[in-house]
């Protein structure tokens, strides 16, 4: 999957933004690519990072607030050192986003053709009427039924499913290369959820986009990536192929995630449902991270002298079934969880 | 194209919408569900209505006076209320009816120019200041801070004694005083709306600036500084009453409901009606641009609009 240029690579991003209670170290050192027509799946908690990392890539972050440092080399152009104005033309044809919520990602006082045709007018000299003929088009693309009659509909006259595909024609109006996608399926039910599911990849199979796709369920990951970033506390803790990662997973946090996944087909034991697995805790505060590994506080297995002082590096660990390697930042990569690994553990 | 209307109670051509439920095909704009809503609104309904014959009787007020404003006649002085002059004659025989009825244009006047000069300046003021924050922020919103710890009526007055007298200093002067009204009032609503996911999704796919600015920012924070306009005028008609009372704002023999109020105090004891009418006339449109600004501010406030919206009627 790593043979073509990447669309994006990212190296050592870093974003901390200031807070009344000091600065907080929201994204620590991440780096990652993401190849044309390849989906990258984002994996974490509330709070691990995802969003934030993503929206400092496009300079969405607030001004003033946020410290954005690192590499992300866009097309081999770098976002965080772009000027304002060619960042501005970038979001769009190089980058586009589609937001977590659908009932608050459109503007609720300005028709869906007017929210459509301003994307496609801000980076080509189309005329209007050329451009409410395109929002039509990509309306009849994302599958919206009467795409000429929504052209005139405000966003509260649509559903959620509905406005989620006018979000996403907004963010494919000028073909990006890169299309990022936050929670974008969160917030609907599983059966428009699979529906946009398949009208990404059929997007992305049509103009080879490559798609970072933010979520925390597994459930999608497995159904969409290519690849996955597990996120904790700022860090990529695991990341590898989906194959590597759902099935090998090495790192105790993804094993904790992967665990806490109900199984509707285990059968109720005496008509009592087993309760949830869950991993207790709460994520650490970006302004107060611990010294070691950061998922220490809450790590189960806590299996070497190191988890409390030090923090482990992302490294290889073991085979990996693509071409991918198989990275995780652990001290205590379980044997048992590993299947045919044999070193307990990763330097 | 902000979606929304300006409170003026002279743009209601649509009143007959008033009965229309909000379900109806084709998708009506915002602003008309809107209106709808307020014409809803009985109290709010008659308010606008009332404003309406008020605006309407300052446009045509030469074809409505029963006689010129400035028709003295000494023989019919201190005239009390009678069949012949309604609202009774000043201490110049002058029909107080007339003189109410041609004081509304200036009062009016004076008000919707001061708000006018107000918005137009606090609403550009707040919007920068709201948007950009930081030291754009810091900077006009200081300044801001400066002109609103003077008191208000000592720096009308201030204004007017450098501008010099008249109805349109007196709208200047008022105008001015109420620009960090506006200015805390928008600035407080973008502080919110620049925060919303479609500003930011707008911005992601490469919106400008002014664009952002223009077509999502000021619509969606255009509600509270609606109301606050129709609460603004009131409080201009009120404060240009009373700069005319001071002598500072229009200037005798025309006449301006404060002006006639002025007038009319030494006769308090003596007659009555010379300070009675203008101030009703004062009172009545003050209250209805308040119960207005109510019936506003229920209307636009979004939670509340789906509950009405729901379960209407």
């Amino acid at each position: 999957m790593s043979a073509p240029t990447p669309v994006l690579e990212v190296e050592d991003l870093r974003v901390r933004l200031r807070t009344p209670r000091g600065p907080a170290d929201v994204v620590n050192g991440l780096s990652y690519s993401v190849g044309p027509g390849e989906t990258v799946a984002v994996v974490g908690e509330s709070g691990s990072g995802k969003s934030v990392s993503v929206l400092a890539l496009l300079g969405l972050l607030p001004r003033g607030v946020a410290t954005v440092t690192g590499r992300a080399l866009l097309q081999g152009e770098d976002l965080l050192t772009m000027p304002p104005e060619r960042l501005r033309q970038v979001r769009g044809p190089g980058a586009g986003m589609v937001f977590q919520d659908p009932m608050t990602s459109l503007n609720p006082v300005l028709t869906i053709g007017r929210q459509l045709v301003e994307g496609l007018r801000a980076h080509s000299d189309m005329d209007k009427a050329a451009a409410r003929r395109r929002a039509a088009e990509l309306l009849g693309e994302v599958g919206l039924p009467d795409p000429d009659g929504a052209l005139d509909r405000y966003p509260h006259e649509l559903s959620g499913g509905m406005r989620q595909r006018v979000i996403i024609a907004i963010a494919l109006s000028n073909s990006p290369a890169l299309l990022i996608a936050d929670e974008a399926t969160t917030a609907l039910d599983v059966t428009v959820q699979a529906q946009i599911i398949d009208l990404v990849e059929k997007l992305q199979a049509d103009h080879g986009t490559g798609v970072i796709w933010i979520t925390h369920d597994l459930g999608v990951v497995a159904g969409i990536a290519d690849r996955v970033l597990v996120m904790y506390g700022g860090r990529c803790v695991e990341d590898g192929t989906v194959d590597d990662v759902l099935e090998h997973p090495a790192h105790p946090y993804t094993r904790g995630l992967l665990g806490a996944l109900p199984d509707l087909a285990q059968p109720a034991v005496d008509g009592v449902v087993p309760d949830l697995a869950t991993v207790p805790g709460t994520p650490p505060a970006p302004t107060d991270l611990p010294p070691g590994c950061v998922f220490w506080p809450r790590c189960p297995v806590r299996g070497d002298a190191r988890c409390e002082t030090e923090q482990p590096p992302l490294v290889q660990i073991g085979p990996s079934s693509g071409a991918l390697p198989h990275r995780a930042a652990t001290w205590c990569t379980e044997t048992s969880a590993l299947g045919t690994e044999s070193s307990g553990e990763a330097r | 194209m902000t979606g929304q209307p300006l409170p003026e109670p002279a743009a209601s051509p649509t009143a007959t919408d008033a009965g229309v439920p909000s379900t109806s095909r084709p998708p009506r704009p915002r602003w008309r569900e809107t209106l709808g809503l307020l014409l809803r609104n009985p109290t709010a309904a008659g308010s606008a209505l009332v404003l309406l014959g008020i605006v309407l009787m300052a446009i045509f007020d030469e074809s409505i006076a029963p006689s010129g404003a400035n028709q003295i006649s000494v023989e019919d002085r201190l005239q009390a209320p009678s069949w012949e002059h309604p609202f009774g004659t000043d201490d110049l025989g002058r029909d107080i009816l007339s003189r109410v009825i041609l004081g509304a244009g200036v009062s009016l006047r004076v008000g919707f120019l001061a708000v006018g000069i107000a918005l137009l300046i606090g609403t550009v003021i707040g919007l920068l200041a709201g948007y950009y924050g930081r030291w754009v922020d810091d900077v006009l919103m200081r300044f801001m801070d400066m002109l609103f710890a003077f008191p208000a009526v000592l720096l009308a007055i201030a204004i007017l004694a450098v501008r010099g007298p008249g109805s349109g200093n007196t709208a200047l002067a008022i105008g001015i005083v109420y620009v960090p009204i506006f200015a805390r009032v928008t600035r407080a609503s973008v502080l919110g709306v620049r925060e919303e996911v479609y500003v930011r999704a707008s911005r992601s796919v490469g919106a400008s600036d002014l664009r952002l600015l223009t077509r999502h920012v000021l619509p969606n924070a255009a509600p509270p500084i609606i109301v606050q306009t129709s609460i603004s005028l009131a409080f201009a008609v009120l404060a240009e009453a009373a700069l005319s009372f001071l002598g500072l704002g229009t200037q005798p023999p025309n006449p301006s409901w404060g002006l006639m109020l002025a007038e009319g105090r030494g006769y308090i004891d003596l007659a009555w009606w010379l300070a009675f009418f203008p101030g009703m006339a004062i009172f009545l449109t003050v209250l209805c641009f308040n119960l207005l600004g109510d019936g506003l501010r229920d209307v636009l406030d979004p939670r509340q609009r789906t509950l009405m919206a729901g379960g209407g009627r």
